[in-house]
């Protein structure tokens, strides 16, 4: 027998929703919110979704189980007073420089007043303590001025990433979200995987700008301006910019880009296919030596700063490869000492992380950064939307030579499971149109936090983990540490991979399948789906990586670790 | 991220936290009985803390922060409590506060003296509304008193001090 509840006098199915706001959010209301995301625990803070049950009171529909027979109203005269009174309060201990603020037309405080028509707030201004802005971090940038304490940042960082680098500090007026002792970001254990700056409502924690450089750089006529475009990216703009979330907008991007001046486009998806063909052969040295197993994967840079800070003792069994950003940076370097301006290069990436890996001394060479500047899908947007762009009237373009070619299994390295996928085509013998399929049904697909599975390799099987998000990298870190055997790791700090990165326009989790499907597709689609049949990689091989592979495609963050 | 004190002796710490079986759940207890050692948390033992309890050191220094009675500065040999609740404010324990902040050259802001003798604190309530005005020397109750009282303590002690 089902069992139903009354939703605004529309009988409902109760269907094993946690609550009742999954519920209302179901039937088509959108209730609000600021402290609730499905994927972190309740915490019941902000009052904004409460409800009018059938004897005049008052629940919050977060933290309110459904049961059969109740009946609820979402919109009352009662709860918009009340909305509109929270509002108010939380209003008049803000910051309310809108128009100057980073996240001006993405904030949820900004929306929220809007729809409930907030024409002025009753409360005096009062004595604001003024907060200085924390620039410390070459990710995020965080205004406690503008937080609201909803505590989403806090609950993200420790229970999604268990890297708990903050927390609420002090009580009542004096409260604020705070690394221990007030430390700098920069000096806390933040990976940098923006995770926070992606959940927070308001512009608290935003991501850091750095389109000031890139437009500089844009401007100069002495200077050759390159960029490279991570996998993630291409499905990510859509929805902001009037075409749909999801969809693949990489030529437009292409185009877009070129129109602002861009000298040389790329697509990062070449770095990963010879992140592909470097980190197979290390897999397959590893196990056939039977040494420093676990191989886990390399790309992320949030990852890495995790296992540097958290997990010393494993950076051996992190695979040397450079990341894809990293190795197309280094071979684009490589190439422009051939001409004679100066290349300034610019990666878009889904990723917060990614700008403090530019800035590791690892990747420059004689003081200077193989990658210049790194901007965030958000940056992007933002500096299309700058241009006077109309993207979605844009014609789509192709990247450019040499370095044009990429394979489907480049381009799914943006979603999780992603780099496993590529690497496994690369390591199964069989290479029929059927194996690529049946690889597809090994388990390490989907959005599931961990996956694990075997595939037949020689006479063994291998044992590959799948994890994203730092919490679920810990828990089977945990189990490598105890002695259980795992072959590969896949390893991406955000959940769901990088199409759910820090840097990206944030999507709740439900929707995120269709970005990765987008990458799929796209794969799907290709000419080339395996790395190693692209054919620039041969080229490469015996070009300008002959007998420099270690030099420009690997790093060895180890060393790094130790000085 | 704040490393740990290599001249700090965290034996005591360690005996703490092994008596709470490294519980994360006895988080405020712990602190509690840290602060009875050093008067103070020092901060070399959060990031200690935090590793054996598998807490992150930004919720410990929550923790710390969240209640009063928690310091993270240290603390005087004799910590003064003045009662400021309301009894013993309609009694006039400001007065009092005023005259022990001039004799020892302490503020609302200076709570210690230099030479780390007092600390000067106001509370909100003892729950000896009935002695009011009341003030504690490291918990030992004074009660009825008065600015000359006051004076009168400090001085002793300043004496016993000498003694030492």
């Amino acid at each position: 027998m089902s069992e139903y509840m009354t939703i605004d006098g529309i009988p409902v199915e109760i269907n094993g929703e946690k609550n009742v706001l999954e519920l209302i959010r179901k039937v088509g209301i959108e209730l609000p919110t600021f402290c609730y995301h499905s994927e972190l625990s309740i915490y019941g803070a902000c009052r904004m979704c409460m409800v009018e049950n059938e004897r005049g009171g008052l629940e919050a529909a977060c933290s309110t189980p459904p049961r059969a027979g109740m009946n609820i109203r979402t919109n009352t005269e009662r709860l918009r007073r009340y909305r509109k009174t929270i509002l108010e309060l939380l209003l008049a201990n803000h910051c309310r420089d809108c128009t100057t603020c980073e996240n001006n037309g993405s904030c949820k405080l900004q929306s929220l007043a809007r729809r409930f028509h907030i024409d002025g707030v009753r409360f005096p201004d009062g004595e604001r303590i003024k907060h200085a802005k924390d620039e410390s971090s070459l990710s995020i940038t965080c205004d406690a001025s503008k937080c609201i304490l909803c505590g989403d940042c806090v609950r993200m960082c420790n229970e999604i990433q268990n890297v708990g680098a903050i927390d609420f500090a002090h009580r009542g007026s004096k409260m604020l979200i705070s690394t221990a002792f007030g430390v700098p970001m920069a000096e806390s254990p933040c990976v940098g995987c923006g995770q926070c700056a992606a959940v927070c409502p308001t512009g608290a924690i935003v991501v850091k700008n750095n389109i000031a450089e890139v437009w500089k750089a844009l401007d100069d006529p002495t200077v050759k301006t390159t960029v490279q475009i991570a996998p993630a990216v291409r499905v990510a703009v859509g929805k902001e910019l009037g075409i749909g979330d999801g969809e693949n907008a990489l030529g437009k991007i292409i185009a877009a880009l070129r129109r602002m001046g861009f000298d040389e486009v790329y697509d990062t998806s070449t770095g990963a296919d010879l992140t592909v063909l470097e980190e197979t052969e290390e897999f397959l040295h590893r196990i056939e030596n039977g040494e420093k197993l676990p191989l886990i994967t390399s790309c992320c840079p949030a990852w890495i700063n995790y296992c540097e800070k958290k997990h010393p003792d494993l950076l051996k069994n992190v695979s040397t490869c450079r990341s894809p950003m990293q190795m197309l940076a280094s071979l684009l370097r490589e190439q422009s000492k051939l001409s004679s301006r100066r290349m300034y290069h610019v990666a878009v990436m889904p990723c917060t992380a990614k700008k403090f890996e530019a800035a590791r001394d690892e990747f420059k060479n004689d003081g200077m950064p193989n990658v210049d500047a790194v901007l965030t899908t958000q940056e992007l947007i933002r500096m299309i939307r700058e241009s006077g762009i109309v993207f979605n009237e844009l014609e789509p373009e192709a990247v450019d030579m040499p370095f044009g070619s990429v394979s489907g299994a480049g381009i799914i390295f943006g979603v999780t499971g992603g780099v496993t996928e590529a690497v496994l085509r690369r390591v199964v013998s069989d290479k029929s149109r059927t194996g690529l399929l049946s690889l597809a049904r090994m388990g390490q697909r989907g959005s599931s936090g961990v996956k694990e599975f075997t595939v037949p390799y020689g006479d063994r099987e291998l044992k590959i983990a799948v994890v994203s998000g730092l919490a679920n990298a810990e828990s089977v870190l945990k189990r490598v540490n105890n002695g259980e055997h795992f072959d590969l790791i896949e390893v991406m700090a955000c959940p769901g991979g990088c199409v759910a990165g820090g840097g990206q326009p944030f999507v709740p989790v439900e929707r995120r399948a269709k970005r990765s499907e987008g990458l799929y597709t796209a794969d799907r689609v290709s000419s080339i789906r395996r790395s190693e049949e692209n054919p620039l990689m041969f080229s490469l091989y015996n070009g300008i990586l002959k007998g420099r592979v270690h030099e420009l495609l690997h790093v060895d963050y180890c060393k790094g670790g130790e000085n | 991220m704040h490393k740990m004190n290599a001249n700090f002796d965290y034996a005591e710490v360690e005996r703490i936290l092994s008596a709470h079986a490294y519980d994360p759940h006895a988080i405020i207890s712990i602190l509690q009985e840290i602060q009875e050692i050093y008067r103070y948390l020092p901060r070399g033992v959060f990031p200690y803390i935090a590793d054996k309890l598998r807490v992150s050191e930004a919720r410990i220094y929550s923790v710390a922060t969240f209640y009063e009675n928690f310091s993270l500065e240290p603390k005087g040999r004799y910590v003064i409590k003045v009662c400021d609740g309301t009894a013993c404010h309609v009694r006039g324990s400001i007065p009092i506060l005023e005259r022990l902040r001039s004799e020892l050259g302490l503020s609302e802001e200076k709570k210690t003296t230099d030479d780390l003798n007092f600390t000067l604190e106001t509370v909100s309530c003892l729950g000896a509304c009935g002695l009011a005005p009341v003030l504690t020397v490291n918990d030992v109750v004074h009660p009825a008193m008065t600015p000359d009282k006051a004076s009168q303590l400090i001085k002793q002690i300043k004496e016993e001090i000498a003694n030492d």
